[in-house]
């Protein structure tokens, strides 16, 4: 199995290749925001999706690629897998003239993806430069003899625009390999999605997304208070993006409070005082992590659920409206409260199945109607109002 | 002359006077340097555009304060011209979007990228990337918000986005996966009237502790309304004391008239009544959500707690089916019929 080891050859030679690279100067890397600064830059970089790493890293090698279809929920890896990928393949010098990327940012009717894709597919097939250089840098990266057209949320696209596609598809399969990528697949249309090797990102196990958080706080110098990396996970919901942006606006938080504590106080009140000491001015803590990812302490569900239990005297109205506007006010958003005091009820054993049945219809009427934009505290407060009743049935 | 609620706008970090923590946290993310795509959110006249302005100056500096307001054309696929204003300053712009409707895709994809392509002018600027305000962004489109995914990412050495928004529910998860949320609530009415006490001290009004808390009671914790009261009380009052009247808006004072209407009579006759001063109050720009939301809030106290529940569900109901509709007095005036039935039933059957 020589490939196997050509392969392997090319692995080490790229990496070194890496590593003597001059780092970007410090001071820019810097000012990246973490998303970008620890983007996976190659195939091993990425965490989870085992299965699709597989099966491309044996791409690498044999000059062949199918059509190929990633989907899965946000921040998963689905556009750094593609451009790892890539990039792998063509190498810095050729990743600009084989490599065609269009997003939901790009004009995508149909005319101008078939334009564009033409143009693209017409180009002439750019080589590694001739002499030793060149067999230097095939041995690097194989610049296999095709180019790639990466259309990137491709479920923005209209079905007329991806009919179209099919065309463009198998005039220019000689040369082309497209990758197409999506949130959902059931938006791609079925003739595309049947011509594409299939992929499907899930979202990231906590074990794997914890071990990737705590590296970037490792290499960012960031104190974690334990529970922190839970958390985080608990919060972002797989989504590996949303927990990197929750760490660093944490880490900035600590450091912010640090300065604080060395800068000369200017009218500065109590509970300022307070912070800093709980802080410690040093680690991450779970609170702050839950404070910056919007959810809302358990203290106000419980009150929330507690105004909705019926009660002899005084009127239940009354109760949860006052609830429901001071939450209103407070800013949480609609889905937030929707989404916790769900798993507030439907994981409450007092509450008996029949009354949950019931109150399950109730939320899913809710979610419409914010989906379509209705006004979130009438939504908000009829849910719970129709819930409340519900409880009070007998 | 300006209205108090400009003149008196903090334009610094160090000035706001609540969320103290929120501002640190500001100023953090604002030296860090590496400063996420941000989403602010919360209800309006909580002071999310003014704390943002304050943000601002804390990255670039009082160069920001220096801004002109542009008149740009986009071309739409079917050559369409649309005309857009744009507020900028050397550092940032401030677009809304939701001007242009449907449209909010052209614009949102030519101009960020047209940002995103050029480097600071100012070489000497203390970021390296421009900052871009996009106010209502709850309302931009789902094409506009797909439009901005890549762009967030691809451009980011030289474009950071703030969104403005008054709720999350609308941005698509994919966005709200590339920026850092940031809640912004309502001042409590205590922090109300702090402000009312600082502004009227400028003013050199005396202040009048009972009437600033009814002030803040009846602003529903809306920093900006509650300083247009205490600008409308101070102006028409040569003397102000504790129980001085604080006159509700004009459109207010005529739904408050609706509600009576509606209880006292139920008939078609008195509907064709409403439906008049409906469509008065629509030709006067309240939206309808407003109207609807305002007229559910004054009737439900002149009704019997066991109606309260009904009527908040029809509310919903057809406030719902406003955002959907397209012509929003069919809802308003359904609703109204809704409830005359409602209450008409239910007194018919206490009758028995
Ligand atoms: N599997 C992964 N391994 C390592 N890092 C990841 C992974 N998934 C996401 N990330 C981190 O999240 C960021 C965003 O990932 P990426 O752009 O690939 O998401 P995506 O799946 O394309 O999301 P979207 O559907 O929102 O476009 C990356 O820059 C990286 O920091
Ligand atoms: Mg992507």
């Amino acid at each position: 199995m020589a490939s196997f080891f050509d392969l392997k050859a090319r692995q080490a030679a790229a990496a070194s290749a890496c590593s003597a690279k001059v780092a970007p100067p410090k001071e820019n890397n810097r000012l990246q925001p973490w998303v970008e600064k620890y983007r996976p830059k190659s195939l091993d970089d990425i965490t989870a999706q085992d299965h699709t790493v597989t099966v491309l890293r044996r791409t690498l090698q044999s000059s062949n690629l199918p059509h190929m279809l990633f989907y899965g929920p946000p921040g998963t890896g689905k556009t750094s897998t593609v451009l790892a990928l890539a990039k792998q393949l063509y190498g810095p010098d050729l990743i600009k003239t084989r490599v065609l990327e269009l997003n939901a940012s790009d004009e995508r009717g149909i005319s101008i993806v078939r334009e564009k894709v033409k143009d693209f597919a017409r180009m002439q097939l750019s080589n590694p430069p001739a002499g030793p250089a060149g067999i230097e840098y095939r041995k690097r990266y194989s610049c296999p003899p095709y180019k790639i057209v990466i259309l990137d949320e491709a479920d923005s696209m209209t079905q007329d625009a991806q009919s179209a596609l099919r065309r463009t598809m198998e005039t220019y399969s000689k040369i082309t390999r497209f990758c197409l990528i999506c949130n959902y697949v059931t938006r791609i249309i079925d003739p595309l999605a049947s011509r594409c090797s299939k992929f499907r990102f899930k979202s990231l196990d906590s074990a794997n997304a914890g071990r990737r958080l705590e590296d970037i706080a490792a290499n960012e110098n960031v104190d974690l208070e334990d529970g922190v990396i839970e958390m985080l996970l608990r919060c972002s919901e797989g989504d590996l993006r949303k927990a990197i942006t929750f760490l660093q606006s944490a880490a900035r938080l600590v450091g912010a409070l640090q300065a604080k504590k060395s800068r000369p106080k200017v009218g500065g009140t109590d509970d300022d005082a307070m912070d800093v000491e709980i802080t410690d001015g040093k680690a991450v803590t779970v609170r702050s992590i839950e404070d910056i990812a919007g959810v809302i302490p358990i203290a106000t569900i419980d009150r929330l659920l507690q105004a909705m239990q019926p009660r002899n005297k005084g009127s239940v109205y009354e109760s949860v409206a006052g609830v429901v506007t001071d939450m209103v006010a407070e800013g949480w958003s609609a889905t937030q409260v929707v989404s916790q005091l769900y798993d507030k009820i439907v994981y409450d054993d007092a509450i008996p199945d029949r009354h949950k049945n019931k109150i399950v219809m109730t939320f899913s009427q809710t979610d419409k109607g914010l989906v379509d934009g209705s006004d979130e505290h009438l939504a908000i407060l009829d849910l719970c109002l129709q819930v409340a009743g519900v409880l009070g049935e007998r | 002359m300006a209205l108090l609620v400009d003149k008196h706008r903090p334009r610094s970090l160090d000035a706001l006077s609540y969320h103290q923590d929120l501002s640190e946290r500001l100023r953090s993310l604002a030296q860090s340097g590496d400063f996420p795509h941000l989403l602010v959110y919360g209800p309006s006249g909580a002071g999310k555009k003014t704390r943002i302005v304050a943000t601002l100056k804390e990255l670039y500096g009082p160069g920001v304060e220096k801004i002109k307001i542009d008149s740009r054309v986009f071309q739409t696929t079917s050559n369409r011209k649309l005309e857009f204003n744009i507020v900028a300053s050397v550092y940032h712009l401030e677009i809304t979007p939701s001007d242009v409707g449907n449209y909010d895709r052209v614009v949102v994809q030519d101009l960020l990228k047209e940002v995103a392509q050029t480097q600071q002018v100012d070489l000497s600027a203390r970021q390296r990337f421009k900052v871009v305000v996009i106010n209502e962004a709850d309302h931009l489109t789902r094409d506009a918000q797909a439009a901005l995914r890549r762009t967030m990412e691809k451009y980011s050495p030289n474009l950071r986005l703030i969104l403005l928004a008054n709720s999350t529910s609308n941005i698509i998860a994919p966005i709200r996966s590339r920026t850092l949320l940031v809640r912004v609530a309502s001042p409590t009415e205590t922090e109300i009237c702090q402000v009312l006490k600082k502004v009227g001290g400028k003013e050199g009004w005396k202040e009048v502790e009972v009437l600033n808390k009814r002030i803040a009671a009846e602003s529903g914790r809306n920093l900006r309304r509650a300083l247009l009261m205490f600008e409308a009380v101070h102006a028409q009052n040569e003397i102000v004391n504790d129980s001085t009247p604080i006159p509700p808006p004009d459109w207010e004072a005529l739904i408050e008239q609706i509600a009576g209407e509606i209880i006292a009579e139920h008939t078609p006759a008195r509907i064709l009544q409403v439906r008049a001063k409906l469509y008065d109050l629509l030709t006067h720009c309240i939206p309808a959500t407003t109207i609807l939301k305002t007229l559910t809030w004054k009737l439900i106290p002149k009704i019997d707690d066991a109606l309260k529940a009904d009527v908040v569900r029809w509310s919903a109901f057809y406030e719902h089916r406003i955002r959907m509709g397209t012509k929003v007095i069919f809802h308003l005036e359904a609703f109204v019929a809704k409830f005359m039935y409602l209450l008409e039933s239910y007194l018919m059957e206490m009758d028995f």
